[in-house]
């Protein structure tokens, strides 16, 4: 259906929107090519098409365009990249473009990058655990493979070391198979790019990564596909070669920012803090592209990391994200400050596939057991905490100091450990009795009596 | 033929429809996707399509189906996972794959499927409407029980015993306008509420196997309830809990704009699973529907509406139905997104002014009813409505205006969830306005002082909370040892009561027998150590005692061992506690 047909026929450019006129009736979410008055082009995409009038919301920069010069070519089909093996190893831009001054990906199959969603009775439950090496998730917010698990973190915190951590030391203890990386960067500083790139380098994940960067620097609007484009690859590695991939997204802060920004533009009734009212729904269409399918082998396992402005929990980012992924993973600033890492606070963390994933034949049979007494006298710990703070430790009573102790050293033993200590599940587990067993046996009211025999430390 | 003017997103303008109607169906463009006109203004019509419009363009033909969006409740329901317009995700999935693609409309139940049909009635009967006619076995669980449709009232001609297709006719009634043919099944108009007889007062309890569900904030068959909560809060464990372990006899579970793998989970566990009642898999009384997140939002707003007409077909037919809508949130949302590409004039936070109204009508199509027929059959639908409030703050539109139309309020909360108190219903905020009533069914059923025991044991919890804001400022040791009995006490209620897992085998669900008597051990637990600090026990003497530990495990028992259970456990506290007192 592509016509030659170039329109000259701009007649308003509001942020990144082009309103283009006397067009002749163009597919909705149709894809654009501009071209503008020196020749230099740029990519666009039908967001509303009337009679004779589209909307086009431009990718790149608007810098440049204009009302006179500026040519428009509709091209018929929808938004499509190429797909092949040769991606693997490869850097790009945010619309499938490469980056390493190599040639385009030639391939025969070209992909819609808006996927149609899985279909819900084609899904497989996500169940084989995950070993990232880190007591706090493999512990207490089990990752499986085909979860999406967001790091909710803040500007400053070292997201990025623990990303990097868990990509260098996941492995799916039943399989020697590593994963593949597909890594999107959306707004993030070059330094922040190449300490990822230099990681995946020196482990040799790189050979088996996808790389989509687009940096501060780069044109905004790009962000608006470039995890679209991500994961339009990782599905094809997936479900195409059989590959489990691990895909990173960072930062979906950015991400957010930009489709406020065109939102904005279009003059749409604005949600919750100016963020559109469909941001939900929009970012579902790249979280839910996580998961597993029946009868095929691969899987996509999603690791997005988003900041959270002012580090509130209850901004619409990662609000609507936690309402959406199978959980979270929680950076505490304070924890940071008090030098330990990864500064992972379990309480406000969660992984909703824990349980799939974990106990007798996957993990150990007292997991399930010894997390929730963790929980809940961590919580008891860290109340008694703010607690004592005004009241002061003695006012407290014995049982009472017992906890607080406690939560110190769940901090200092279980939580913190180093960037390349790589914990063992059984490691981690026995780490959790160690500290449990400095308060009652009574008190583990969440573990059966003959796991308590079995792994507690009381008597021996 | 009409002609498509704009699109934007799940929106589309067009003009010249033939016999355009509101709410009729449509298919849009040269794919001939599914839509809906939801706005008319002169010769042009607004139309939400229910699948993705990428490619569609201005121009392309849009034609009037001349019927509303209707569902069709006929044999081969259960057991079936649908989309939010009842298409069939399994067959959409044989025809296009595992990614869900445009233009594929599968019949909602296989229709060249025959059930045997079984009538319970004979020529010469008078029928009128809501009349059973005769039965199909659907599952080892259900009979579908075929019913005279609206509008037929007479003497039965013929009636037929044999194998038919869902649609096909069984029988045939001598009406005053004529003959008139009994299909097996029928089609129904989502949005038009289902007639009843008459209304009844809900008076039995939605027996839910969740202790502080049963036992403080109980839920009466025909019954509404919000569960609102911010994310991870337990919502959806909440609602699969009640879909496997209610008491209704039919459960239909809505997955509305939420995730692909919980329906997922609910495929794969179900089936697996039996009722307690009956020892048949709970799948072959669900009904599911999964319109995720990620799927076409038009849909998601007709989703409820499609359960919720499936819910009242089996009320009708007399069984209790549960319907379990998670979330009403994205539902709402989905309206809201609508509104907004129609440009109407948005209310609070963006939603559109009839957002009120619209929840309303959704819950006021629950009740406890008498079924329309000729005799006095009951049924009744539960509507339980998962709430995901922005930053789980209760005072948004959407949850406003749904406690003001529902009658139980799970409120839960998300520093429990932090801690692992499961389910995290906050028992100070939560309430059930039919507390009482069913107060009287469970004294009466269970034991005489159920009601009195819940009574006593939230004045303990109240107490706590009190008592806490004391020890907050002068600190626990400086409380008097009575006081820290009733602290005590509160902890036993929240721990080893209130909290339950459910991912425990045994703990999943808890018998009405068993709540009572777990509870019970703890009221009786309060006296005896009431006693013994009068007499002049420190209560941090008494945690140190064995039975302690026996009471916390009271939850690990299985259901044929309770009785014995709680009457060693109780001589265990006797003799412990009366043993410390003599030594003193
Ligand atoms: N009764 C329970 N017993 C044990 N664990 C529970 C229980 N209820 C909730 N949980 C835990 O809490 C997690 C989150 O619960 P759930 O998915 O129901 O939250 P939600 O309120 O539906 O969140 P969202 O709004 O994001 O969908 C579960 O994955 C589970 O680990
Ligand atoms: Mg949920």
């Amino acid at each position: 259906m592509t016509s030659e047909i170039r329109y000259k026929t701009v007649n308003k450019i509001a942020g990144p929107l082009l309103f283009v006129e006397r067009v002749d009736n163009i597919g909705y979410n149709e894809m654009v090519e501009i071209t503008l008055g020196n020749g230099e082009t740029r990519t666009g995409q039908v967001l509303d098409t009337r009679k004779g009038m589209a909307i086009v919301q431009v990718f790149g920069s608007t810098t440049g365009l204009d009302t006179v010069n500026t040519s428009v070519k509709f091209r018929g089909e929808i938004a499509r990249i190429p797909v092949s093996d040769e991606m693997i190893g490869r850097v790009f831009n945010g619309l499938g473009e490469p980056l390493d001054g190599m040639s385009s990906v030639v391939s025969n199959e070209k992909v819609e990058i808006i996927g149609n969603a899985i279909n819900p009775y084609s899904r497989e439950e996500p169940s084989e655990f995950i070993q990232t090496g880190i007591s706090t998730i493999d512990g207490m917010n089990t990752l499986v493979r085909g979860q999406k698990l967001p790091i909710f973190s803040g500007s400053g915190l070292p997201h990025n070391k623990i990303a990097a951590q868990i990509a260098r030391q996941a492995k799916v203890l039943s399989s020697s198979e590593g994963f593949s990386i597909v890594f999107g960067a959306m707004g993030i500083t070059s330094e922040e790019a190449n300490f990822f790139i230099e990681e995946f380098r020196k482990t040799g994940s790189l050979m088996r990564s996808v790389l989509f960067l687009n940096l501060a620097s780069s044109p905004s609007m790009e962000r608006i596909i470039l995890p679209r484009v991500a994961l339009t690859a990782a599905e094809y590695l997936a479900y195409e070669k059989d590959m489990h991939v691990l895909v990173i997204l960072t930062d979906m802060t950015n991400y957010c920012e930009s489709l406020r920004e065109v939102s904005a533009a279009r003059e749409e009734v604005p949600g919750r803090r100016g963020y559109p009212g469909y941001m939900y729904t929009d970012l579902s269409t790249i979280y839910e592209r996580a998961g597993k399918i029946r009868g095929r082998n691969g899987s996509i396992t999603q690791l997005p990391i988003l900041s959270m402005p002012s580090d509130d929990m209850t901004h619409p980012i990662p609000d609507l994200t936690g309402y959406i992924t199978e959980g979270q993973v929680f950076v505490s600033r304070e924890l940071h400050r008090r030098g330990i890492y990864p500064p992972i606070n379990v309480l406000p963390s969660l992984s909703r596939l824990m349980n799939q994933g974990i106990g007798k034949g996957r993990t150990r049979e007292d997991h399930r057991g010894v997390a929730d007494q963790l929980y809940s006298a961590y919580g008891r710990g860290t109340d008694l905490k703010s607690l004592s703070a005004i009241v002061g430790t003695e006012a407290l009573g014995k049982e009472d100091r017992l906890y607080l102790n406690f939560a110190s050293l769940f901090e200092e033993k279980f939580v913190n450990q180093g960037f390349n200590e790589d914990r063992t599940i059984e490691k981690t587990l026995d780490i959790g009795w160690d500290v449990l067993s400095t308060l009652p046996e009574r008190e583990m009211k969440r573990v059966k009596r003959e796991f308590i025999e079995r792994y507690g430390k009381w008597r021996k | 033929m009409g002609k498509i003017l704009r699109v934007a997103g799940p929106v589309v303008i067009a003009e010249e429809i033939e016999n355009a109607r509101m709410y009729d169906v449509v298919r849009v463009g040269d794919l001939g996707l599914l839509g809906e006109i939801i706005g008319m203004e002169r010769e042009k019509a607004t139309i939400q399509v229910y699948e993705d419009t990428s490619g569609i363009r201005p121009g392309e033909n849009i034609e009037s189906t001349g019927k509303p969006l209707s569902v069709v409740l006929a044999p081969g329901l259960l057991s079936s996972i649908y989309d939010g317009v009842q298409r069939p995700l399994d067959v959409i999935r044989a025809q296009g794959g595992d990614f869900i693609q445009r233009g594929i409309y599968p019949t909602p139940v296989d229709m060249k499927k025959k059930w045997k049909f079984t009538p319970t009635i004979k020529k010469g009967d008078k029928v009128s409407p809501g009349d059973i006619v005769g039965i199909v076995k659907e599952t080892s669980l259900i009979d579908h029980r075929i019913m005279v449709p609206l509008g037929i009232e007479g003497t039965v001609e013929t009636i037929e015993d044999g194998e038919f297709t869902p649609l096909q006719t069984v029988g045939t009634v001598l009406t005053k306008s004529g003959i008139k043919e009994i299909p097996m099944g029928q089609e129904w108009p989502v949005r038009k509420p289902r007639p009843v007889k008459n209304k009844l007062p809900p008076e039995i309890p939605l027996v839910t196997g969740q202790r502080v569900i049963d036992s403080f904030f109980p839920v009466a068959k025909g019954g509404t309830v919000a569960v609102p909560g911010p994310f991870g809060s337990g919502k959806t464990v909440v609602q699969h809990q009640l879909a496997k372990w209610a008491d209704s006899e039919v459960v239909v579970y809505d997955g509305c704009g939420e995730r692909g793998n919980e329906m997922t989970e609910i495929l794969t566990t179900f089936p697996e699973l039996v009722d307690p009642k009956t020892g048949k898999p709970i799948m072959e009384r669900t009904v599911l529907i999964a319109n995720t997140s990620n799927m076409p939002v038009a849909a998601r707003e007709a989703s409820i509406y499609t359960g919720v007409t499936i819910a009242e077909y089996f009320r009708d037919m007399g069984y209790n139905v549960a319907i379990m809508a998670d979330s009403t949130s994205r539902w709402a949302e989905a309206l809201r997104e609508i509104s907004g590409r129609l440009e109407e004039m948005p209310g609070e936070e963006g939603y559109p002014a009839y957002l009120g109204r619209r929840i309303a009508e959704f819950y006021e199509r629950s009740g406890n009813a008498t079924v329309l027929s000729s005799g006095n059959r009951n049924g009744s639908v539960t509507i339980i409505g998962a709430v995901s409030p922005p930053g789980g703050d209760t005072s948004e539109p959407v949850s406003q205006n749904t406690l003001r139309v529902t009658r139980v309020f799970w409120a839960l909360d998300a520093s429990l969830a932090q801690r692992r108190h499961f389910p995290s219903i906050n028992w100070l905020n939560s309430y059930s306005l039919y507390s009482q009533e069913l107060g009287n069914w469970f004294n009466k059923n269970v034991k005489e002082d159920w009601y009195s025991s819940y009574q006593e044991s939230m004045s303990i919890l109240e107490k706590e909370a009190e008592l806490q804001e004391v020890a907050q400022l002068v600190g626990y040791d400086a409380l008097p040892e009575n006081e820290k009995e009733v602290l005590n006490i509160a902890k036993s209620l929240r721990e080893d009561f209130l909290q339950q897992s459910a991912f425990d085998e045994t703990d999943t669900y808890c018998s009405l027998k068993k709540q009572y008597l777990m509870l019970k051990s703890i009221l009786r637990m309060d006296e005896f150590e009431k006693y013994a600090v009068s007499k002049g026990i420190a209560v941090s003497e008494l945690d140190t005692l064995a039975f302690k530990e026996k009471l916390s495990r009271f939850k690990e028992v299985k259901e044929e061992s309770i009785d014995a259970y709680y009457e060693s456990l109780i001589k265990e506290m006797e003799t412990e506690i009366k043993g410390r007192v003599d030594k003193q």
